[in-house]
This record gives C-alpha cells, structure tokens and sequence, in this order.
C-alpha cells in the first residue's frame, strides 16, 4: 500500500523502470480500496479485480515492448461516473441510469487508455454533476476522507475522494461551475479545470454544455499537467473542440514566478469568508510574492451576478439536456404505468432525485415563453458582461489568485436543506465557468479542524502554463499531505 | 346576397435535403435497411453524444435560399426545440428560430390564365428529421426506428400571400422543380421528401383583417392539397355563416375520408421552450463560400424557357414540359449539341419518351439512354438509313438498355430496304395474293392502299422503304 502514496508521475517512473509492475500497481489500488472504501464509498463501480489485472498483463506488455512509453502507461486512475465507459456502468450518480451501459468510451478517457493508464473505476458524484457535497448521489454520500463526518465537496467528490483516500494514482473530474477545483480544495488535492474546448466532451453526459468541462484530479501540479496533456485534444465530434496552438503543458513544470503580475479581487475576501480560509490563502499569495510574483489587489467587477446568471443558464441547459432519459431509450423505466406520459411522468419522478428535479424545473421555467428574456437572456448578458471584465483584469494581470472555496468542507447534512446558501459556496469559481477560462486549485494550508484549504490560480484562456507554473512554484514551498485518518 | 369570403393560405414546407449523410452525424440518409442500423450514438440521443453539422447541408440550405431570393443569414445559429415524443430521442429537436439561414425571399407563380403573382418567403431553416414509430397493432407496444432521425430538413414557410388551391399548387409546383434542379432534394410528396403543411383562414372579401387560420397535416398529393383546401375552407365558411368562431388547431387530414379532424388547440400547444444550441458553433458563412454556391448555381426552368425560344425556336408548350426536369432539360441540350435538331429531339422527348416514362412508371431522372445514343438515332432516320416504325422499335430497345442504335441496327439487319428491284418483286406478290383489296383500292376506296402498304411492309419484316412502296404500288395498280 505504500505505493499509492506515490504520485501518479511516480508510479509510472517505477514501472517503466521496472521496478514495480503494473499489475503491483493495481493490486495496490485495489487493497487501498478494500481497506478505505467502506469508509470513504468514494466509487459507484469498482471493476472485476481479475478484469483490471488481465488489463494490466495487457499494458505491461505493452511497455516491456516500448509500445507504450508515456508517463502514466500502467497508472491506476479513477474516472468520474458521468463519462462515458463502453460496457462500464456509467450512472451519473443517478438512480435513472443505474443500468446503463455505455456502447462507446468517451474521447477523455479514450486518450488516457490509449496513454496506457488502467481504469478501476467510477467515482461517486452529486447526481448529474448537480451539487456541491456528492451527497446529492443516488448511492449514498461519498465521505471526506480527512474527516468522515465531513462532506467530500462536489460535484467530483467521489474523484477527489478517491485521490485523497489513495484508492487510485489520479482521477477524471468535471467541472461546470467548480465542481472539480471545489472539491479539491475540501480534499487537500489538485485539481485543475482547463479553458472551455481543451478537453472534448464527447462522452461527457452533459450538465450545462456550455460550461461543462473535463479536467485531472491528482495529488500535485505535476500530474495534473501530464494528464492535462494526455488528455486534451482537438476532437472534430464536439463542435466546441479547440484547435489550440499546442499542447503542451508539461514544459511549465518550472520553479520561477519572477515578474508575474497577480491580481486579487478585493470582492474575493469579503463577508461569508472563513478567516482560516483567508489567512491561508494569503499566506500562500505572500510566498508567491516572495519568489518573485508582483501582486496587487483590484476590483472585479459583477462578482454577485456569477452565481444567478450561472444558475440560469446551467439548469436552462440541464433541462433540456437531461430530457432525453425518459425511460424509452434506455436506463430506468417505472414499472407501472398507463400509457406514454405516464410512463414518462413516473420514470422521471422516480429515477431522477430533488436536487435534479429542482434545477429542471427551474430551467424549464426560465426558458417559457413570456420568461426567456428577462432570465435567460439576461444571463447571457450578464455571462458575456462578466468575460468582459475577466479579459479587463487579465490585460493587466497575468494570473487571479483567491481561495477556491469561502469555507473548508461542512459536515454531512447540512448543506441540503439550505440550497441557496451551498450555491453561494461556488462564488469564488463559478465565473470562470462563465468566462471559460481555466483556473486550478491547489492544497495551501487547513484551517483549525484540520481541514485542507485550497488556493485557486485563475488564467486567461489557453494560458494554462502560465496558470501550472505559478501553481507548480508555490507547490515547491511545502510537501504533499494527505488525510491523517485514513493513513495508517 | 351570400357574403363573398376570401381564403389567405400560407404553407410550411418541409424538404428533405439529398445529403449521403445525416445533418449531426456521419450516419447513411439511404432509404429501407432494417431498423435502427442507420444509427450511431449521436442519432438515437445517447448520452454524452454530440452533434457535428454537415457542411452541405447549409450549402443546400443557401442554394435554395439563393433561388428563391432570399436575403442569406451569414451569421445564423441552431437552436433546441424541446418537446417530448418517443421519435425524437433527446426529446428536444436540433432546429432555428432566431436566426435562420434565409429571410425575406420569395417566387414568382404563373397561373392558368397567364396571370404572374410573388408569393413570399418568410424564412427558410435548417432542422433533423424525427425517427418513425410503428404500432403494434394487436399488442400494448410501440416500436421505434431511429434510420430518419437525423436526416436534414429544410423548412421554407411562406408568407399568408396564396388565396387558392391554384397558387398552393403553383407555388409548391415552382419550389419542387427549382429544387430538383439544384439537386437538393427529389421533393417526392408520395414518399414523404416534400411535405407541406396548409395554414388557412378565412375572411370576408375586402377585409383588412385575417381571420383565426388553422393548420392542416397530412397531405402526401397535390390532389389531396386541392381537396383539403376545398373542405377547410368549406368548413370555416359553415362556421362563421352559423355564428359560430374557428378555432385555432392543427387538424389531420384524411385523404380517404375526404374530412380533417383537429389534432390539437391552441391551448394545448405546446411551450417549446427555443433556447440556442450551446453543443454547436454559430455558422458562419463568408462572402467568399456565398460566392462558391452562386457560382454553382444551375440555370434555371425560367431562363431555360426564354433561352429555348430563342435559341432553339421549339413551341412553349414542348419547353414547358421538357424543362419540368433537369435531367429531360440536360438530355435534350445535350444531345442537340450534338445533332443540332431540336424540334426531332424534342418530338422523340415529348411523344415516346413520355409514353414510355409513363408505361413503365418511372420518374424522369431514371432515364437510362445517353443523349449520345438517341443523337445517333435522329441521325440514323434522318439519314434514311432506317424508316420511322423501325426507330420506334429501336428507341424502346434504347430506353431499356440504353444500346448503341447504330450497332443494334447492323446486327439486327434493320436497314431501310430502297433496293427498287427487290421491293418491285414483294409489292406484285402482294397485289397478286391480295385480289380483294386491290379491287377495293381501283374501285376507288384509296383507303384500301394503306392494307396493301402494310402487307409489303409485313414480307419486308417492316424495314420496307414506306415512300417507295407508295410509288410503286400506285404505279402497279
């Protein structure tokens, strides 16, 4: 089990060395997971133990053959189950997919396979990606692996978790309005959203497609830049790919942050802000400051319009979206019913949970005629008016630094009943959604119960290394710690 | 006296564009197959799939919309129609409302009477097509085959500018041949290619006011159109005349029964809730990919029949109906380019290919024989190398199997007899074996000469020079 503490980077070192093997590396995974998961329950599925092994034999032939040589060939890594896994269950968490299996694998996880990195399994979430906890799941609420009284964070709780737990080397996450830099940061993990259009979302079952994005999850800056560039590409199926100039990700590996100009919004360290978050996080802006960073506090505008117009048009663009599972095609159907509509009504009464029936119902209502304009439009408005200050600061700015989160994680339980107060909680990272910029959230620190705090590096589109450099020189000045319960 | 009423008709056109694959994958658009085989992730609405447009689904979009003179939307955009119904599996449908492809065009109709008149052109947009459903009839469950979900349509929706069957007729008449010459689409209201929704009201002549329209499905004819109107209008008529006021519905049609009933009101419709597709990108068309599909753009019937007066010199009534297809309209160009005939290639298209197309049931476009073949034909009777009733014989071996006239007439030994000697001969034994109708023929019943040609012409196994046997028999007799 000693080897799951290593990185996702360094697993791969060690096997193309061979000093470990691949199937080593699984068989670790898997006991980690039988130790920690009845605990954590970060996974939905975990694979056949035998399949993954004999999968394992397969990529360890692979690599003695020099056929596979990249940096995660024969890594362990967890995907979060709203990809899709052709012949894997894939549920989004949900109880109306809970028999569905994929007939095709989505292009994120085709390129870590074809990169030689062994699938396990399929981490929890909040169902469809709709939450801030994963408690919102239809199999139960993934716990924070420092604390298990404590939610994971959400809506990539399970992949977080499952990092933090060590029960992979790395993990897939999805990110529509923070749901991979959020939990992350409850987690003490990295976690790194990439500009809109890096990652392609074929495969992705889609939230808000106009947000949603694929991004790593791992233990520091490093793995997230070498999946990062495992996993991006241009992919003519999604017409919102990006041809960008290049993809490379992993030359930024460096310690230097002399000249960077770094902007902090004033309106990011305002009320509803944790004290130990804020000291936490400027401490960490202080020793970027001292490896050279020049940082300065500025306003940005519209901060308190991300969250409602991102709530527009993310349950607009789930309504429609989640549509399709209506008990016809494929996934759950009632079992009793008269005639289509009531098939229809009862399938999706019964197989979609409250947090997912709330925000179609608010979608579907922000796009009636007679409502369209003054909500929907309104926040397209208002998503184009906040990019407009985000390309203000970054013409200043090379980076935006704040806390990714306003407070460390809440205890199980309490966030559900209070929805509007767990939507003010994606403050600090829903505009970049809105914006489509990338932004990564990195361990800085815990706050008095022992929780991690994460600092959040924000980008301008496609200045991805710029955004890992600074993360990767900050990272330099302390070392990687995971959960204190959960080690032995 | 009776008030006099005006009927206002508007039309919603579907058309079901000629693209080997579908608008947002790379799936087959071909007819038949077994169910759900013409189908991939994207089609039958998995999750996680995503749409890709197909380029010449918008260069057939804007080629029309350029043959109808619209104004061109070189910035439009998809958006979502959400609806549920089992044949449209994401149950929204991919579609435009804000900024369809083509606006504010329109088509000139020519009425029976020779009267010109414009019917306008709303807009024209790009959309998927719906799966089918099939219902079992005697069990409890509905199967559905996903082959035409995805297919590319176009809608073109006209202005309320028609006020009879006659201009709906003329109207969907005009949009079908400049489509078919555009190839876009082989516009076959039959199979489905072409379909049109009526929207009809209707008001007292001389009103300013339109009156509450309904919307009728279901026509798959022209006749079945002209019928519909009839009763629609009949129908609103009885309303308003008994007091009573017209609801806004859409009604189904139902050819057999010669009656429509209403399928849903207003108030029931449907709040589709248009949102724009964030799964595509705007298309953006640039001047330069506008000036590539002008560029390509066909002559059209219209230029044609000027063109045929004028250059070709054949009667209007023939360019009328050879222009009514691009394919009969290439095959006579073509082939007086090469025998520099055009009213025999125009009489060999209007009389036996006709007779032909219509014996065998077949559409113009599945003409198989080359204008080549049929030059050489004209030629071949021109030259006097074969007589008329042989060239029928040889045009119908031609339409079949399109072969080579001058090889088919060699080996069949087809050529025209003018061997005077030898035709002498056959016409005095026919004289002598024929006494009754040679007495007829003298005792003046010229008629009777026609049974004597056909006689000569029968020794002959018909390849009797006609003329020769008239001379000679006359001056036998």
């Amino acid at each position: 089990m000693e080897l799951m503490k290593l990185t996702a980077v360094e697993t791969g070192k060690k096997i193309k060395a061979g000093e470990i093997s691949v199937e080593d590396a699984v068989n670790a995974a898997f006991e980690q997971i039988e130790t920690v998961e009845k605990d954590v329950n970060a996974y939905v599925t975990v694979l056949e133990k035998a399949c993954v092994l004999e999968k394992a034999k397969e990529i360890q032939k692979k690599i003695d053959s020099g056929e596979l040589t990249g940096p995660l060939a024969g890594v362990p890594v967890a995907i979060k189950d709203n990809m899709c896994t052709e012949g894997i269950l894939t549920t989004c968490s949900s109880k109306i997919l809970s028999n569905f299996k994929p007939a095709y694998t989505s292009e994120a996880v085709l390129n870590l396979e074809k990169a030689g990195a062994v699938i396990i399994g399929k981490t929890n979430m909040d169902e469809f990606a709709m939450g801030s906890t994963t408690e919102t799941s239809a199999y139960g609420a993934t716990k924070n692996p420092w604390n298990f009284e404590h939610v994971p964070g959400g809506s990539s709780g399970g992949s977080c978790a499952a990092v933090a737990a060590e029960e992979c080397s790395c993990a897939l996450g999805s990110d529509t309005g923070g749901s991979i830099r959020q939990p992350s940061s409850f987690c003490g993990v990295t976690g790194l959203k990439p500009t809109y259009g890096t990652v392609s979302r074929y495969g992705l079952i889609a939230y808000g497609s106009s947000l949603d994005q694929i991004g790593p999850v791992a233990k520091d800056v490093t793995d997230c830049a070498v999946i990062l560039e495992t996993i991006a590409s241009y992919d003519q199926k999604d017409s919102t790919s990006v041809k960008r100039e290049e993809y490379d990700f992993t030359s930024a590996l460096k310690e230097d942050v002399k000249g960077l100009k770094i902007g902090i919004p004033k309106g990011y360290f305002g009320d509803g802000l944790d004290e130990d978050v804020r000291k936490a996080v400027l401490e960490a802006a202080k020793v970027l400051e001292k490896k050279g960073a020049v940082l300065e506090e500025f306003d940005l505008g519209l901060v308190d319009y991300a969250i409602p117009a991102y709530y527009v048009i993310a349950s607009a663009e789930a309504s429609s979206n989640l549509a399709r599972f209506d008990g016809v095609k494929y996934g759950f159907r009632t079992e009793e019913f008269r005639g289509l509509h009531n098939m229809y009504k009862k399938t999706r009464s019964e197989g979609f949970g409250a947090e997912v029936k709330r925000r179609i119902m608010l979608g579907s209502f922000v796009l009636s005629s007679g409502y369209f304009d003054a909500y929907y439009l309104k926040a397209l408005r208002t998503k184009a008016l906040i990019k407009k200050e985000f390309d203000r600061a970054f013409e200043t700015y090379d980076l935006i630094l704040g806390p990714a989160a306003p407070t460390t994680a809440p205890k199980l339980g309490e966030s559900l009943s209070d929805p509007i107060k767990m939507y003010l909680g994606d403050i600090y990272t829903i505009s970049v959604n809105l914006a489509g910029l990338p932004g990564i959230s990195i361990p800085c620190g815990t706050d008095k119960k022992g929780l991690p705090i994460g600092l959040q590096l924000i980008g301008n589109c496609f200045e991805e290394k710029t955004m890992i450099q600074a993360a990767y020189t900050f990272e330099q000045s302390r070392s990687y710690e995971g959960p204190k319960m959960v080690q032995r | 006296m009776a008030k006099q009423y005006e009927t206002v008709i508007g039309l919603e056109v579907h058309v079901e564009l000629a693209t080997k694959t579908k608008i947002f994958c790379g799936c087959s658009t071909a007819f038949g197959g077994e169910p759900n085989t013409h189908t991939c992730p994207v089609c039958t609405g998995m999750p996680g799939s995503l749409p890709v447009l197909n380029k010449q689904v918008v260069e057939y979009a804007v080629a029309v919309g350029l043959a109808t003179n619209c104004k061109i939307t070189q910035y439009c955009k998809f958006d979502r129609k959400n609806y549920f119904y089992p044949d449209n599996p994401q149950n929204y449908q991919i579609s435009q409302l804000y900024l369809p492809i083509c606006r504010d065009g329109g088509v000139e109709i020519e009425l029976e009477n020779g009267e010109k008149k414009t019917i306008g052109i709303h807009e024209i947009h790009m959309e998927e097509d719906a799966g089918k459903l099939i219902h079992d009839e005697w069990g409890e469950n509905s199967l559905v085959d996903f082959n035409r979900s995805g297919v590319p349509l176009i809608e073109i929706v006209s202005e309320p500018d028609m006020r009879s069957a006659e201009e709906v007729i003329a109207y969907l008449d005009k949009l079908r041949i400049i489509i078919q010459y555009l190839g876009a689409s082989d516009c076959k209201l039959q199979e489905g290619s072409m379909r049109a929704d009526v929207n009809l009201s209707v008001r007292e002549a001389g009103a300013s006011e339109f009156g509450t329209r309904t919307e009728m499905k279901n026509l798959n004819s022209f006749k079945a159109i002209a019928r519909a109107i009839e009763a629609e209008k009949n129908r609103q008529i009885d309303l308003i005349e008994s007091g009573e006021a017209v609801i806004q519905e859409t009604r189904r049609w139902d050819d057999n029964k010669e009656y429509s009933y209403a399928m849903r009101s207003k108030e029931d419709a449907q709040d589709y809730r248009y949102f724009p597709e964030p799964d595509l990108v705007p298309v953006e068309i640039s001047d330069q990919w506008l000036e590539e599909i002008r560029a390509k753009q066909p002559e059209f019937r219209t230029q044609k029949l000027e063109r045929y007066e004028r250059e070709y010199h054949i009667p209007e009534y023939d360019a009328k109906i050879i222009t009514e297809s691009k394919k009969m309209a290439d095959l006579f160009e073509e082939t007086v380019a090469i025998c520099s005939n055009p009213k025999k290639v125009s009489n060999w298209l209007m009389v036996e290919t006709m007779r032909l197309l219509k014996e065998h049931d077949m559409e113009p476009e599945e003409i198989r024989f080359t204008p080549d073949n049929l030059a050489k034909l004209i030629n071949l009777v021109d030259g006097g190398t074969i007589n008329s009733s042989v060239a029928k014989q040889v045009f119908e071996q031609m339409f079949e199997y399109n072969t080579d006239p001058e090889a088919y007439v060699e080996e069949k030994g087809l050529k025209m007899d003018s061997d005077e000697d030898g035709l002498k001969k056959i016409v005095e034994e026919v004289i002598a074996s024929n006494p009754q109708s040679v007495e007829d023929y003298r005792s003046g019943k010229e008629k009777a000469i026609g049974f004597l040609v056909g006689q000569t012409m029968k020794a002959t196994k018909g390849k009797a020079n006609p003329g020769m046997i008239n001379k000679l028999l006359k001056e036998l007799l």
